[in-house]
């Protein structure tokens, strides 16, 4: 298959490949797709206080397209806002890349990955939000807040949570 | 010595036409270029001559008694064609049942789909994790309706060699025509239509050193008289079992081819044998987690089928461009469907979406080899460096136990 020169310089030369801490409060990671399937996509961004990504991350189980579709989204989201950041959609990467049909796929998995990344960061946000107020509220069972579901808790190593795709 | 790139290292796909092939094949375009079926001239028999003694070459190099046991086609995919459809066709009236594997070619799983569509029974028998067939299954599936078995020589993709001599002493015995698809082996490994008792067998030249778009149903004529119904209708040549003009340059080349790998072989194999032990150290002992795919031990000498665990073959195949290799994982079509000889074999998902076939030949160099192997190992390692999946490999998460979302 051909692969464009957008996808070959993405694809050796990768952006931003690597890892972010993901219980950093200010880190949301985005983990998507199945090894079964050929492609796993993990996006990670880093959210500032005034609310804008500084830095992004990615690591890719996949093939040419899938590693530039990734490594492309992580160059997109640096200094966006989250807003703005969930503006960009698969359309976008598979036009920039020049994909061809077969391969629109991994634009939609980066797109995912981005949508994801960003709900793990929200998510993160809330249970820290939660867990403030609770702390105001009554300082004893802070304890008790690290159960819930959503706050990741410390010391115990959570698996990545994987996003459900859409439907194609 | 520098190597010249790209490098071919895809000699199960097909392999280059041989000098001396070629140089034989060349009167037979320009000067002798008579129809074999003009009787009438001395074109036509000068032609006639050169095929009937590639005939005899041919039907010789797979242990037959008599040239005409050679019925020449376009290639394997038309001789299984006609082999299954021309003896279900013939034989429909003893029975309806025909037995073959989970790892055939698609040129005869397809045609056995075909064949299923219009009333024939279809047993597929599958294969162990090393991707070998059990000749006791194969025992254990034939009926009173069974008229066929096909099982191939040796795998395309694994390379992995099939129990045809236990396999042909069952149909034998039980009295059912064996049919195989001999397109893999054929040059690599000895093989004998009496010792095997292959009723019919599937031959193609540019798999071994000759040119495309020629290749043979070897039909047996005598105990058992093999029939059948012709799938290409017109001026009756090949014995009424296969019209159209022969292709006499191509006949002429894949006689020549056979010589050349009757007289080579021997010596050949333990060569590429030994490049393909060389490539496979070169690359499994700097590398964990690489898995071979099908056995060691019954095996094709060129072919080395390898897993590279949580690296992608596609993303692998595009690492190593100046290689010529295949990916098990059928990810450049649009079905993104891994290899179907993998899963039969029990390779997961996971690890038949990673998987490279190395096909070393005739013309490898060892300096090939080495390129290759280190090349690899850089580049797997870049690849794993990128995945998400070696991450959590190192971090000790079980893979397994990570809920996926399947797309």
């Amino acid at each position: 298959m051909a692969y464009s020169n957008k996808v070959i310089d993405h694809y050796e030369n990768p952006r931003n490949v690597g890892s972010m801490d993901k219980n950093d409060d200010n880190v949301g990671t985005g983990l998507v797709g199945a090894p079964a399937c050929g492609d796993v996509m993990r996006l990670q961004i880093r959210v500032d206080d005034d609310g804008k990504i500084s830095d992004a991350k990615f690591k890719t189980f996949g093939c040419g397209s899938a590693i530039a579709s990734s490594s492309l989204a992580t160059e997109w989201l640096k200094g966006r806002t989250l807003e703005e950041a969930t503006k960009i959609k698969n359309r976008d990467i598979a036009e920039e890349l020049n994909l061809p049909p077969v391969k629109i796929h991994c634009s939609v998995l980066a797109e995912d990955a981005i949508k994801s990344a960003i709900e793990d960061f929200r998510r993160k946000q809330k249970a820290k939000r939660a867990l403030q107020t609770q702390t105001q509220d009554d300082p004893e069972p802070a304890q008790e807040a690290q159960e819930t579901p959503n706050a990741p808790s410390e010391g115990k190593r959570s698996l990545p949570i994987v996003s459900s795709q859409p439907e194609r | 010595m520098a190597v010249n790139l790209p490098i071919y290292m895809d000699y199960s796909a097909t392999t280059p036409v041989d000098p001396r092939v070629l140089e034989e094949m060349m009167p037979y375009f320009s000067e002798k270029y008579g129809n074999a079926a003009s009787r009438s001239h001395a074109y036509g028999w000068t032609a006639e001559a050169a095929v009937e003694a590639a005939r005899e070459k041919i039907s010789a190099f797979l242990g037959g008694s008599s040239g005409k046991e050679v019925v020449f086609t376009s290639g394997a995919t038309e001789a299984d064609n006609l082999a299954l459809k021309g003896v279900a066709d013939y034989y429909a009236s003893k029975g309806n049942h025909i037995i073959t594997t989970t790892i055939e070619h698609k040129a005869i799983l397809d045609t056995a789909k075909r064949l299923r569509k219009q009333g024939f029974e279809i047993t597929y028998i599958p294969v162990d994790r090393q991707g070998l067939v059990d000749p006791d299954e194969i025992r254990k599936a034939i009926t009173d309706k069974t008229i066929l078995v096909s099982v191939m020589l040796a795998n395309n993709e694994v390379g992995t060699i099939q129990p045809l001599e236990q396999i042909g002493a069952i149909t034998r015995e039980k009295g059912v025509l064996l049919h195989t698809d001999a397109v893999q082996g054929l040059g690599k490994i000895p093989f004998d239509v009496t010792r095997t008792h292959a009723d019919l067998v599937s031959i193609s030249a540019h798999k071994m050193y000759g040119p495309k778009g020629i290749g043979a149903l070897w039909v047996r004529r005598s105990k058992p008289r093999v029939r059948l119904v012709a799938q290409m209708d017109g001026g009756g040549h090949e014995f009424g079992m296969r019209s159209g003009t022969l292709n006499v340059p191509g006949i002429v080349g894949f006689a020549k081819a056979v010589e050349i790998c009757e007289q080579e072989m021997a010596q050949e194999s333990e060569r590429t044998k030994t490049l393909r032990d060389k490539l496979r150290h070169g690359i499994q002992d700097h590398l964990e987690e690489v898995n071979l795919n099908g056995s060691i031990e019954h095996r094709l000498p060129g072919n080395l089928n390898l897993s590279f665990a949580f690296v992608e073959g596609e993303a692998m195949m595009m690492a190593i461009k100046d290689v010529a290799v295949s990916s098990g994982s059928a990810c450049t079509s649009a079905s993104l469907e891994p290899s179907y000889v993998l899963k039969a074999m029990g390779v997961g998902d996971e690890l038949a979406h990673s998987s490279i076939r190395f096909g070393i030949g005739r013309f490898t160099t060892e300096e090939e080899v080495d390129y290759v192997a280190k090349l690899v190992v850089e580049k797997v390692r870049k690849l794993r460096e990128m995945s998400p999946l070696y991450e959590m490999y190192k971090e000790g998460i079980d893979l397994k136990s990570v809920q996926w979302a399947a797309h």
